[in-house]
């Protein structure tokens, strides 16, 4: 028998001691509404005190940066699976985009408005590469509490948004590698440009349905 | 007496404090206690290293509280607990615990979580339901942050509606005042 099986005793507060009564949950998960969240907010130092915690829980048990950047966006793609259905439920759109720019659109604005409270600042085709994409924040809201040492320059814990957008792009079926990387300009020291490099199999759909 | 507490907690998150989405938190958060259980294969292991991040953390974050906040010297434990949790919490999370069930002799109490948005999107599977306290990083956080203003305090939850229990409740015992002595480091 499941413990936490509704059982439902007496309408309000139970007399018995909430330490030792039988396990019972008041409401089901599946109860709750899915929108409780959706404005609700935390402070922001939580989040960073959280996320740099991550950040060092996580360095010592890799070795190299490539290691790290996997590890941070393995971390983040099961988060972006979840802001997908969440996302996608919140915009009554239940039917699932298969086209790659509108995924990526979906991702630059409304995935973005969503977890950042604003869009990316941009949405770029690859010259060189006709499988790349890149999405450009100028100010990434995870690295502004994380100081990168001189010699792990290459490293951007980005890695972790990273991970969220391949998360969200794989729930597409739209398999892609998504990496993190610090390409300043004047004054926003820490732009970070997410470079999508699709899988071969989604750029034949691509082609295939043009 | 606890009003005051709640306005100002009130307007320091107003105006003192960046908010962010806080499904974003929670995800992370999520992310993290995953990690945990697969790096640990041991729900008691993961309950440790939780209290142990949030150590780290509240030895770090009680600053950014009393740089925000503002507030002095409590001139008791029960005073502390009231701004923990009306500015403590209200700040970092956005919820403000109900302080209750004092003993006697007023060194130790219960913080009970009528909401906890660490458990949002949360569900257990059977086995950790009987082992895992999800939320136990915030005992951590508590411990750190009150050892850094010379107060030694045991922490640790009692209850959590995530177990199927009525409600969450987090113990806290004062132990005593530390003299002012260098940290002794965690790691």
């Amino acid at each position: 028998m499941l413990p936490h099986m509704p059982v439902r005793i007496g309408t309000g507060t139970t007399q018995a001691d909430p330490r030792t009564a039988p396990s019972r949950r008041r409401t089901s998960i599946l109860d709750r509404s899915l929108n409780k969240t959706r404005n609700s907010e935390v402070g922001l130092g939580a989040f960073g005190f959280l996320f740099s915690e991550i950040i060092q829980y996580t360095q010592g048990r890799v070795e190299g940066i490539q290691d790290f950047e996997q590890k941070l966006s393995d971390l983040g793609f099961g988060v972006g699976v979840r802001m997908l259905e969440l996302t996608m439920f919140r915009e009554k759109s239940l039917r699932r985009e298969t086209r790659v720019l509108n995924i990526l659109y979906f991702i630059h604005n409304v995935v973005w408005k969503a977890l950042f409270g604003k869009q990316a600042d941009a949405l770029e085709k690859s010259t060189d590469n006709d499988d790349e994409y890149m999405l450009c924040d100028n100010e990434p809201l995870v690295n502004q509490f994380i100081s990168v040492p001189k010699e792990m320059a290459q490293f951007n814990c980005n890695a972790y948004i990273a991970g969220v957008i391949e998360g969200i792009l794989h729930g597409c079926q739209c398999v892609a590698r998504v990496t993190a990387h610090t390409i300043p300009i004047d004054h926003k020291p820490l732009r970070t440009v997410f470079l999508i490099k699709l899988g071969p199999e989604v750029v034949q759909k691509e082609e295939a349905t043009k | 007496m606890a009003k005051q507490y709640k306005t100002l907690g009130d307007e320091i998150w107003k105006n003192r404090v960046e908010p962010m989405n806080a499904e974003l938190f929670i995800f992370t958060y999520g992310s993290l206690v995953v990690q945990l259980v697969k790096d640990y294969e041991d729900y008691d292991q993961v309950n440790q290293q939780l209290d142990k991040m949030g150590y780290n953390i509240g030895v770090r974050l009680i600053e950014d509280f009393l740089a925000r906040s503002g507030w002095g010297r409590c001139t008791d434990f029960r005073e502390t607990m009231e701004v923990i949790s009306k500015i403590g919490f209200k700040m970092f999370l956005n919820i403000t615990p109900t302080v209750t069930s004092w003993a006697s002799d007023n060194k130790s109490c219960s913080l009970v979580l009528d909401e906890n948005p660490l458990n949002d999107f949360v569900e257990l599977p059977l086995d950790a339901q009987q082992q895992l306290w999800y939320s136990n990083i915030l005992c951590g956080v508590l411990r750190g942050a009150l050892e850094m203003v010379q107060m030694q305090v045991e922490v640790k939850f009692v209850s959590c509606v995530l177990r199927g229990d009525d409600i969450s409740e987090i113990r806290v015992q004062f132990v005593r005042h530390l003299q002012e002595e260098v940290p002794i480091n965690d790691e």
